[in-house]
């Protein structure tokens, strides 16, 4: 068969299709179920009906994108069994554990206490309506936990032995295999990036209004919110990236040179960090750069005078660890994405910072060009996001499992080219016209604004609170 | 106790727990044009569902990943060999879940329309292709050594299997109108109700033939007691419809997929997936499942969190227990909150 139908690069192009896609929604809902409950705490707290409108509001974007992160994260689940079956059968005594911890002890929670929420405004008292939305936050959190653990472990295989007999890896400490230290770096720094998406949503939409000078009484605060939220999500993420850092050059570290197509071993000053490179990244030749000394090595080692490893050595290194064959990842793809994700990351903090500033003591900019600045907040933050994830994923190449499996030899034997091709194309076509129909109505939703709540007519100064139907 | 059966028994109740609770919801949105004259009559209908159907579908998900973790070897073979049929499943149930959500965003006939045409073949397809994907897994697939399928789509679609799918199709189908007589009132009640009798009797026969075929083709002592119990409790279901004990008829239809579901579990057992080609090649529960500690982990982790689910997922039906009426829908569609709809 010709490439068109390979199994191998249909179902690559699958997975990485369905998991960003899936991603893109993940972070709202994370970052958003936990906004809610700040906000609707402050309601419960204080009685002030603008939270209310708040919660509602902001309430009302997270279930237009909560339904779409439940669907498209069914078809994860089933992928890995589908597409990467003598994946699944290698590591399933392994991997398999923190999934179904997640179904377990996450998604019940999440899927149950989310109904509870959405329909139970007027059939709770406040205060357990109020845990609903909590517990929800606590699930979604708690199932980005073990997600990141399952995926930590294709990063740095841990807590396991090799069943010769079996062909696969067999878990032999659960613990061991959830304080994984990739895992311990990867979710803060995830948690907290999520954070900073949905901060970035509450910064776009009540910029956008404010900029209309209309809903002032609820977007003030939310712009606030939002901008604080990004300013401490920002500088947390960046904390628990640096740690991450440190955990992938001593797990990876050819990610790391790959992330800085970085060809020969440098040390000191050498071990310097690309800003930018104007010519080919693939190291053959180089135009223009700007780089920073010793900041590589700092960020490697966390000293200056640190030693980080060249691609070539490495490749040289893996070679003779686990025989001939191409141990290097795409450069570009992780070069450059490294780069977006901290570029676009640390651009929307400093956006944040100014907006900070410039809305001190109540103030209001007039300059229009401050606010189409921070209606970018939210793609800005969410394309960090995926080009982050981009990264990892990629960097990780060939190597589906760090040093056990490769990629080529996960895939599923028995599915033809022809089936995944089928399965690809009705993936595109259903997530593509799925996106126009959502990224619709989460516009119209947030153009709208806040809806005014009235009051009851029993009780004159008690809000009416309605529920949702559907 | 070997953790192997334990687990065998954790997978079989689980399977259990999704068809009994999403086969209502399967159900629900099939009945939506039988049982609905005007746009507020189809919003109760599916508010019947709408605080649950999340959880329920999560029964799946749950499903397939302690499949996952207690038998890899069940969970690659069986969804990497069934690959168009789970698809087609997939793609169902996103277009399905979505709708729920969107459709109520926006006034317009036209979209509205659209969406319940998505509820409704998104709900009919996977309600049939289960039944496809079970009554296959019972029959015995053509499995090599390495245990990869090695049949195609085609061969998937047997007499016996598709029997199996028109049986789940009408078994859920029947549920949810009884589910819908449950939890409506007034007219959409008495629709709900007539519909529910005459899917009934048309399921009693279709289920009853399958029911024989597996015992006699596949089944075991165990099995012929479970399909038994099946059908006495079908036959029940329908006659506790015509007599309006419409509690009682729902719980019976529970109990009727329960055992529908056990008869063909039970006809596995101790297979996993029977190999129809060679049955040296069968997986069975001993060499598809993890490792004794894994199972073990699982175990504790499984023994502690089901309870828990159980109780808090029979809080929340306790939470919307209340028929859904057609008052409860205009009231929220004519109150201040623009767009609440
Ligand atoms: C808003 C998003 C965002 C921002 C601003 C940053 N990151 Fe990040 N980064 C992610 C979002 C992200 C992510 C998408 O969440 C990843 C993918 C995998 C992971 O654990 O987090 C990630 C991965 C990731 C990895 C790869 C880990 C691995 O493959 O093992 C490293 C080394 C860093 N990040 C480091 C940083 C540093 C030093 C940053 C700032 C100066 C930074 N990230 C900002
Ligand atoms: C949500 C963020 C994630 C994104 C955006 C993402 C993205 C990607 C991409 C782009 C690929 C294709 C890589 C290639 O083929 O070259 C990929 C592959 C893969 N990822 Fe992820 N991934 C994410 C999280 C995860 C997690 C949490 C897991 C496991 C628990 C995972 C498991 C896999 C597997 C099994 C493959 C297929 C094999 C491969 O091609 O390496 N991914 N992912
Ligand atoms: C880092 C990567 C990932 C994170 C942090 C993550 C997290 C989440 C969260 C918080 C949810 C619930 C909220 C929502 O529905 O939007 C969710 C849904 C889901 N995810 Fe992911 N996910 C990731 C990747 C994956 C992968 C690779 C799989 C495959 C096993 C997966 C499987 C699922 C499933 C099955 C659901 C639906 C659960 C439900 O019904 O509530 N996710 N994910």
């Amino acid at each position: 068969m010709n490439d068109l139908l390979d199994p191998l690069l249909l179902s690559r192009w699958q997975f990485g299709l369905t998991t960003i896609y899936h991603f893109l929604f993940v972070p709202l809902t994370i970052g958003m179920a936990l906004t809610v409950a700040i906000f609707q705490t402050a309601w419960v707290r204080t009685g002030k009906v603008h939270y209310l409108q708040i919660t509602q509001f902001f309430g009302k974007i997270f279930l237009i994108n909560f339904a779409m992160g439940v669907v498209t994260g069914i078809v994860q689940e089933f992928q890995f069994g589908m597409n990467w079956s003598d994946y699944s059968r290698f590591v399933g005594d392994v991997f398999g554990a923190p999934l179904a911890f997640e179904g377990l002890l996450a998604f019940f929670l999440e899927a149950t206490f989310i109904g509870l929420w959405i329909f139970g405004w007027d059939k709770l008292p406040a205060k357990l309506h109020l845990a609903t939305i909590w517990l929800v936050s606590i699930a979604s959190i708690l199932s980005a936990y073990f997600i990141i653990a399952a995926n930590a472990f294709m990063q740095n295989p841990v807590a396991f032995t090799i069943n010769e007999e079996k062909g696969r890896a067999e878990l032999t400490s659960i613990w061991e295999l959830l304080t994984n230290p990739v895992a311990l770096a990867a979710f803060p720094h995830t948690i907290f990036a999520c954070f900073m998406v949905s901060a970035g949503l509450i910064i776009t939409v009540a910029a956008w209004h404010l900029s209309k000078n209309q809903h002032l009484e609820t977007m003030r605060p939310a712009l606030k919110f939002g901008l604080w939220g990004m300013v401490i999500s920002g500088a947390l993420t960046t904390l628990a990236g640096d740690q991450l850092s440190l955990a992938m050059v001593a797990t990876q570290p050819m990610k790391m040179a790959a992330a800085e197509a970085m060809y020969e071993t440098s040390t000191g000053a050498a071990a310097s960090f690309s800003i930018f490179t104007l010519g080919t990244p693939d190291g053959v030749s180089e135009l223009f750069s700007i780089r920073i000394p010793y900041l590589l090595s700092f960020l490697s080692t966390h000293t200056f005078d640190g030693t980080v490893e060249g691609i070539n050595n490495l490749q040289e290194q893996y070679q003779t660890l686990y025989g001939p064959g191409d141990y290097t990842p795409i450069i570009w793809v992780t070069y450059w994405s490294f780069r977006w994700m901290i570029g676009m990351g640390i651009l929307h903090v400093i956006v944040a910072v100014v907006g900070l500033w410039l809305t001190r003591k109540g103030r209001m900019p007039t300059n229009k060009w401050v606010w189409k600045a921070a209606v970018w907040s939210f793609p800005l933050s969410l394309g960090a996001m995926i080009v982050g994830w981009v990264f990892t994923e990629m960097g990780r190449q060939p190597w589906l499992v760090f040093g056990l499996l490769e990629t080529a030899d996960g895939v599923s034997p028995g599915v033809t080219g022809i089936e995944v091709l089928i399965s690809l194309v009705a993936f595109t076509l259903v997530y593509g016209s799925l996106a126009v129909v959502e990224f619709r109505l989460i516009k119209k939703t947030a153009q709208e604004g806040p809806a005014a709540i009235g009051e009851s007519e029993e009780e004159p100064g008690k809000p009416l609170i309605h529920t949702t139907v559907y | 106790m070997d953790l192997t059966v334990l687990w065998f028994g954790i997978i079989a109740f689980l399977f259990v727990g999704y068809f009994v609770l999403e086969g209502f919801d399967f159900g629900v949105g099939m009945s939506l044009p039988f049982v609905s004259k005007d746009d507020t009559d189809r919003r109760v209908v599916i508010n019947t569902i709408g605080p649950v159907w999340d959880l329920n579908e999560t029964w799946l998900i749950v499903a397939g990943a302690s499949l996952f973790a207690a038998f890899p070897e069940w969970y690659a073979t069986l969804f990497s060999g069934f690959y168009l049929p789970l698809l087609i499943i997939l793609i169902a149930l996103i277009i399905r879940g979505v709708s729920f959500e969107y459709r109520h965003q926006r006034p317009e006939k036209e979209w509205k329309r659209r969406f319940d045409r998505m509820i409704i073949t998104g709900s009919a397809i996977p309600a049939f292709l289960w039944g496809v994907a079970f009554a296959n897994i019972v029959r015995g697939v053509p499995l090599d050594s390495g245990h990869n399928y090695t049949g195609t789509v085609f061969d998937l679609l047997n007499p016996y299997a598709l029997l199996g799918g028109v049986t789940t199709l009408l078994l859920f189908f029947t549920h949810g109108a009884v589910f819908l007589t449950l939890k409506t009132e007034g007219e959409l009640r008495v629709r709900s109700r007539a519909l529910a009798i005459r899917a009934g009797i048309l399921t009693v026969l279709v289920a009853a033939s399958f029911l024989v075929w597996t015992v006699l083709s596949y089944g075991t002592l165990p099995a012929f007691v479970l399909a038994a119990a099946a059908a006495v409790t079908l036959i029940a279901s329908v006659i506790a419809n015509i007599k309006g004990r419409e509690g009682h008829a729902f719980t019976l239809m529970a109990l009727t997929i329960t055992f529908a579901v056990l008869t063909l579990f039970a006809s596995l057992f101790p297979d996993v997936m029977p190999a129809s080609n060679d049955p040296a090649n069968s997986l069975t529960i001993e060499n598809a499942s993890s490792s004794p500690y894994t199972l073990q982990v699982m175990s504790w982790t499984a023994l502690i969190a089901l309870p828990l689910i159980l109780a808090y997922q029979a809080w929340t039906y306790w939470v919307f227990r209340k028929r859904v009426t057609r008052g409860h829908i205009e009231a929220v569609e004519h109150s201040d909150v623009p767009a609440a709809d």
